[in-house]
């Protein structure tokens, strides 16, 4: 900085000097330079700044506001509330249709994203192969992820009709009796989950399948020739590497998962879950709260303890994901605990070879450099 | 990339095949799969299983839909369509429950308004996060995408409020202001230009003296085009479909196709006939959309998509 400033404009700066610049008539380096320096300090907040002031407004302070006006009564005709500390929580957590609601919410949960999941994989591993005609059979797949889930629910309630419905009617062909799929609790659970399924299991698909493809090749020809059949070679190589794209496609089917509404709305035309609330989800039963019972207190502690629940089923979902399916550099068959264990160790060994500078107290600049430099190295030397 | 390689032949997308290409040549050629090992008859048993239950659902509406009333009481329902779907989709159409048209006009406007605003400004902040250095970045970003956990229910109640303050509910712009950026947008950019921007190219910007906004106009924003492409259609889609928000800050008489389309089975619950017409005139845009735009898409994803 300085030394632009003081330079003659004639004479490039020191950090201008460089082979490809020289040949050029530099013209107004002092001021210029200096604009081009709060430009490229300055135009990363100004470019992520549109975006977190919308998110900051719409996304964020919603939320934070969800919090104050849980724990009030809210007034609809003053638009205002009075603090009233946990009650709309103890209140919600009593409600017997609150449990009824969670039970729910997790019965079609897992019914919708475990086979779901478990066919994206298989239907992606034949993607994968060398097939002919890959995009047709791709787009095919994502078709249904075309179709509002408004227009799902009302195709699907149709065919899960008690009386004249089509499964029934086929259940009848073979001499089985009907299934009632609107009185009967699990079945209207079975229904809904078919409509997920059906709308989310090609996106799953696709986005696995676009993992699957960067799985380098000579992989499965080294496993081949070692000898490894098909399902070895699923079991060791696909999964493994598929790990951060399974983390990523369960957490966010997890979150969808918890949060359906359109579903069980449309499922029949009353939209209120089901006259014993068979079907009524968390989100059927906040809109109920919110916007039949027009009590925006409890409605908003509902949408807190919903958030809680997503939160810690994420992480739960997180920790049997990272145990059961193993890193794919953690194939010496060392866990991420051993392998960090090995790594700060042979750090140690370096700072004392280095002299102890690391662990000097003082020069915090040159420690932070020294350690994040040695920790490379050790990363290094650990794999 | 020079014209003695033969080109890649896979429908994957020339442009990131190019780019992955430049950084390591061998790459294409290992990600292809094995040579003459075609698969044999039952994975195309199988995905003909899966095509099939996956167009089934759009046959069955048509074939209620282009029947009459007691079509589906029928029990031996014929399985070739009838004749009367045009008759069915203009009782939908006219319908002044419905408001048919007010609704598709509101859904392409808003979806493309939000599309259009996801895109731009998760390129300028995916940029921004991938390829620019500066303070606090790193942490920004971590915190955008923890905030994909939160789910839309927690904002809702202050949102309503915020509107009706405003005077905004029954408003086409209520649904479309919170919608405007997603944090999903900016990490799935980030994401893509990390990958498929090299750093030479900024570099030779900057040399160039190109100033910061006009690399991200001529390097970023061609680099970005297949995420973007991807990113807005998926957008646009989420945007068409989506229902619980719009569902409790709309007017009846002022909706969008899904809100119309809710309002349609209880105005005509016991005719299965006309509900499942407006179903399906209702996913015909989209499904025009993604057959023009669907390869795109496909390739897209499979090009950009979240590779860990």
């Amino acid at each position: 900085m300085t030394s632009t400033k003081t330079a003659p404009p004639s004479a490039p700066s020191p950090q201008q000097a460089r082979p490809d610049r020289t040949e050029r008539t530099p013209r107004r380096i002092a001021f210029g330079q200096k604009l081009s320096k709060w430009d490229f300090k300055l135009s990363p907040y100004l470019y992520i700044s549109p975006f977190f002031i919308l998110f900051v407004i719409t996304g964020l302070f919603p939320i934070a506001y969800t919090a104050v006006i849980s724990f009030m009564d809210w007034d609809l005709v003053r638009n205002s509330g009075t603090f009233i500390g946990f009650d709309q929580y103890i209140y919600v957590l009593t409600q017997p249709k609150f449990w009824i609601a969670l039970r729910n919410t997790f019965s079609i949960f897992l019914l919708s994203s475990v086979p779901q999941l478990i066919l994206a994989i298989f239907i992606a591993t034949m993607l994968d192969q060398n097939i002919r005609a890959k995009t047709f059979w791709r787009m095919g797949v994502l078709l249904p992820y075309v179709m509002a889930p408004v227009a799902v629910a009302l195709i699907f309630s149709n065919m899960f009709g008690d009386k004249y419905g089509l499964i029934n009617t086929l259940l009848g062909n073979i001499g089985l009796p009907p299934i009632m799929w609107h009185s009967n609790a699990f079945a209207s659970h079975i229904a809904i989950a078919t409509m997920v399924n059906f709308r989310w299991t090609g996106y799953n698909t696709l986005i696995l399948l676009a993992a699957m493809q960067a799985i380098p090749r000579d992989y499965y020809e080294a496993a081949a020739i070692d000898g490894a059949n098909k399902f070895r070679q699923f079991t060791a190589i696909t999964l493994p590497s598929l790990r951060p794209t399974l983390i990523f496609v369960i957490i966010t089917s997890t979150i969808g998962g918890l949060q359906i509404f359109d579903e069980p709305r449309m499922y029949d035309q009353f939209g209120t879950g089901g006259a014993n609330s068979q079907w009524l989800t968390i989100s059927l039963y906040l809109y109920d709260i919110g916007w039949g019972q027009w009590n925006f207190g409890r409605a908003a502690a509902l949408a807190w303890i919903l958030f809680l629940i997503i939160l810690a089923i994420g992480v739960i979902n997180m920790l049997v994901t990272n145990r059961l399916v193993r890193d794919e550099g953690s194939r010496d068959g060392r866990s991420r605990r051993d392998r960090r264990a090995a790594a700060i160790a042979a750090r140690n060994d370096l700072e004392h070879r280095v002299g102890g500078t690391v662990r000097d107290d003082f020069g915090s600049t040159s420690t932070g450099a020294a350690t994040s430099d040695t920790n490379d190295k050790t990363t290094e030397v650990a794999r | 990339m020079t014209a003695t390689e033969p080109q890649a032949t896979t429908s994957l997308n020339t442009v990131a095949a190019v780019t992955v290409n430049a950084k390591d040549p061998k790459r294409r050629l290992r990600s292809r799969p094995v040579r003459g090992s075609r698969p044999g008859w039952f994975v195309y048993t199988a995905l003909a299983v899966v095509l099939g239950s996956a167009i089934f659902p759009y046959y069955w509406s048509l074939l209620i839909g282009s029947g009459d009333s007691g079509t589906i009481r029928d029990p031996n329902m014929s399985w070739i369509p009838g004749g009367n779907f045009i008759e069915n989709a203009l009782t939908v159409v006219n319908d002044p429950a419905v408001n048919f048209w007010r609704a598709l006009w509101n859904s392409i406007y808003s979806s493309a308004l939000i599309a259009l605003s996801v895109v731009f400004f998760s390129t300028l902040a995916g940029w921004a996060f991938a390829k620019l250095k500066f303070k606090g970045g790193k942490w920004l970003l971590i915190f955008v995408v923890a905030t994909m956990a939160v789910p839309m229910q927690l904002g809702v109640v202050p949102l309503y409020i915020l509107f009706a303050d405003l005077g905004w509910t029954g408003n086409i712009g209520a649904i479309i202001i919170p919608a405007l950026v997603t944090a999903f947008g900016v990490f799935w950019m980030t994401q893509y230009i990390q990958q498929s921007v090299p750093d030479e190219l900024l570099e030779a910007a900057r040399v160039d003296g190109a100033n910061s906004f006009r690399t991200f106009l001529t390097v970023g924003l061609p680099a970005a085009r297949p995420a973007a492409a991807m990113l807005g259609l998926f957008t646009f889609v989420t945007a068409w479909n989506n229902f619980f928000w719009p569902f409790i800050v709309l007017d009846r008489s002022d909706p969008t196709l899904p809100v119309a389309l809710s309002l349609l089975q209880s105005n005509h619950f016991v005719d299965y006939s006309i509900v499942l017409a407006g179903v399906l005139l209702s996913t015909i845009p989209l499904l025009i959309l993604f057959v023009f735009a669907g390869k795109q898409l496909v390739s897209g994803i499979m090009a950009g998509a979240v590779k860990g």
